[in-house]
């Protein structure tokens, strides 16, 4: 690493300061068209641990994951997953899109879905062996969907559809996972699979970054949150970040007092 | 020479012994050959929703076309040296996808507006360049037109031979991206996370459709070769939901196509041979539409039949349960061929049985849309659908609990 400073937030800061956290976002700035969805945005997500992604409709929380995983360009900034550029440990990332974000009329089977997912190890050529359909069964079974492995993808319900694309980032077995809104339009079934699913993952070690929208379950999910309307307002332990100033600042007028008052208990 | 020729008549022998000409016999295999190649290529633009890009590529080739016929004159040589237009037609096709890219990418155009520019402009060059060549008078010109609507009576051994290598290599590339290629077409936002480049997948995508496209315009026309392309895959797309068996079917079914538009168009020599092949493919397309189970349109209009009976049976019951008068004449007959109802309109043993079922799930549905609590197990009401496929017998068990005891009628 050659020597140099960076300045962040009005500091001058050394720029390996970044460490090797499996998430490292350091000044951040995405824009679509003139306005910016994210701005000059700070974020680490350390290793283990479960963290959620909070704020309002068009706060850039989705943007900060598409930039992440490079499907938006930057206009600046710099991020690093594990020490070292995206690009590079993609292998080691897994991601759960929005629903919405897919084509459900597409001919495939729930298996199939899954499968995609060792797209990495299957490569191009290399046959699909019943080794690999009874990982992607396995993987299906620990989100309680093994019986589905034969349906089209678009009979599923909503909740059963996210489940198999959680399934799908399950089998490729990765050390940080990225989710968009998994409970958006799920059954409360679903939700507690998923949450279940999520927290044997950050127990074996995995960390978990989901886009949330729902305060209330906030605090029982998550270890950590990161609280973003366009830059960063709030970030760390949930209890911590979680306060009537940091939510006003986040949400300014839009949560009512009642609402506050339910999610910080 | 000598041996060439000696060659030639002895496959002329073996193909007569079929009972075909020695041209239409290449026709078919050629014209087979071609449809497998473009209904497989074919698959991967239906699915990732780009079919009419292969149009857009299908018209850019006419400029190519009649830029090479040029060149090659102008070097001195045989302006219709097949190679060297298939060469051309590539050259401005790939142009003309370019361009459909850049316009999409670089201004606010939707793809199918770019689709359109980019194809009438591209095409109306070609035909302008076509009136010059033929008014120069280089001789040997005639026959450059033939590629806007495709002919085969000159069609050779070596034209053949270009089809069935090309079509070949073409299947095999798609076969080899199958996967990424789905990938992208299924959820391309996922393709982009695990690190494929996702531009450079529908480049290779569209390249294939490309090859597929020049090598076929001899013998469809560069008019009629988009429905080559999309016409077996959104056919296969009836009988299968599963992409890699749209593939194989569609690589079947194009073959197919080929084949016997070609035998057809062999019986029948005064007509042309590619709009002969399209209409063939149109039958089996028209065909699937229709009897195609569950996509098709006879199994959608049996399965709304089926739908509107039972809504009519379960409003019969729960006016039996209630003791209201059925009005409709349709449910009336329903509720009697089922033996729910006496002609009279009074209910039967068996239909005060039904009714009375009915309404219990009918109550039950109507404690659980109330709750709030249970919004989304509510949202699976539609007035048909029996709770127990929805709740546990624990969960019906609660809401019976809470169902206000119903004086017996």
């Amino acid at each position: 690493m050659t020597l140099g400073l960076a300045a962040r937030d009005g500091r001058i800061v050394a720029p390996d300061d970044t460490t090797a956290a499996p998430l490292a976002v350091r000044g951040l700035t995405v824009t679509y068209g003139e306005k910016p969805a994210l701005f000059a945005l700070e974020a680490t997500f350390d290793a283990g641990v479960m963290s959620a992604i909070i704020g309002p409709n068009g706060a850039g929380k989705s943007t900060l994951l598409k930039a992440v995983l490079g499907m938006v360009t930057p206009v600046s900034g710099n991020i690093r997953a594990f020490g070292r550029p995206v690009s590079e440990v993609l292998s080691r990332i897994a991601y759960v899109p929005q629903r919405a974000t897919v084509d459900w009329d597409f001919p495939t089977r729930v298996i199939d879905v899954v499968l995609m997912g060792m797209a990495r190890e299957l490569g191009l050529l290399r046959p699909i062996r019943q080794d690999h359909r009874d990982r992607a069964v396995a993987c299906l079974s620990r989100v309680g969907m093994e019986h589905f492995a034969d349906r089209q993808i678009g009979q599923l319900s909503g909740g059963q559809q996210q489940r198999v694309f959680l399934a799908r980032a399950l089998a490729q077995g990765a050390e940080l996972y990225l989710l968009d809104e998994p409970f958006a339009g799920v059954d409360a079934a679903t939700e507690k699979t998923i949450v279940a699913v999520l927290k044997s993952l950050r127990d074996a070690g995995a960390t978990v970054v989901v886009v949330h929208h729902d305060l209330a379950t906030v605090a029982s999910y998550f270890e950590r949150a990161l609280l973003i309307n366009t830059t960063r307002i709030a970030e760390g332990p949930v209890a911590d970040v979680l306060t009537s100033e940091t939510l006003q600042a986040t949400y300014g007028g839009r949560l009512a007092q009642a609402q506050l008052a339910q999610i910080l208990g | 020479m000598a041996g060439a020729s000696h060659r030639r008549s002895s496959r002329r022998s073996s193909a007569e012994m079929w009972g075909l000409g020695y041209n239409a016999a290449l026709v078919a295999i050629g014209a087979g050959l071609l449809g497998a190649g473009a209904g497989i290529t074919g698959s991967f633009l239906v699915l990732r929703k780009r079919a009419l890009v292969s149009d857009a590529i299908a018209h850019a080739t006419l400029p190519g076309i009649a830029l090479a016929f040029l060149v090659m004159v102008a070097l001195g040589g045989e302006g219709r040296n097949l190679a060297g237009l298939l060469t051309g037609s590539a050259l401005s096709a790939w142009f003309g996808l370019l361009c459909v890219g850049w316009l999409t990418h670089a201004t606010r155009l939707s793809e199918d507006a770019a689709i359109g520019a980019v194809l009438s402009v591209f095409f109306g060059f070609g035909i302008l360049l076509l009136t010059v060549i033929q008014s120069l008078n280089m001789g040997r010109q005639a026959g450059l037109e033939t590629f806007l609507l495709g002919s085969t009576a000159g069609m050779l051994y070596s034209d053949a031979l270009t089809i069935a290598i090309g079509g070949g290599l073409a299947t095999l590339a798609a076969l080899v991206l199958r996967r990424p290629m789905l990938t992208a077409a299924f959820d391309p936002g996922y393709a982009v996370a695990t690190g494929l480049d996702i531009r450079r997948v529908d480049l290779a995508m569209m390249g294939l459709v490309m090859a597929i496209t020049v090598i076929g315009i001899k013998i469809v026309g560069l008019v009629l070769i988009v429905a080559m392309v999309i016409l077996p895959p959104v056919t296969a797309r009836f009988w299968t939901d599963r992409a890699d068996r749209v593939v194989l079917i569609a690589g079947v079914m194009g073959g197919l196509t080929g084949l016997v538009g070609a035998l057809i168009s062999a019986l029948a020599p005064n007509l042309p041979t590619g709009p002969i092949i399209v209409l063939t493919g149109s039958l089996a397309f028209a065909i699937s539409l229709l009897i195609a189970p569950r996509r098709g349109a006879l199994a959608a209009l049996l399965a709304r039949h089926r739908y509107q009976r039972h809504v009519h049976l379960r409003q019969g019951l729960l006016a039996l349960a209630l003791n209201h008068p059925v009005h409709e004449r349709y449910t009336l007959r329903l509720l009697i061929h089922a033996g729910l109802a006496n002609p009279d309109g009074t209910a039967t043993d068996e239909g005060r049985a039904a009714a009375a079922r009915a309404l219990l799930d009918e109550s039950r549905w109507q404690v659980l849309r109330a709750d709030p609590a249970q919004e989304i197990a509510a949202s699976h009401y539609d007035g048909l659908r029996p709770i127990e496929t929805v709740l546990t017998p624990d969960q019906i068990a609660q809401i019976d609990a809470r169902l206000a005891p119903r004086p017996l009628p």
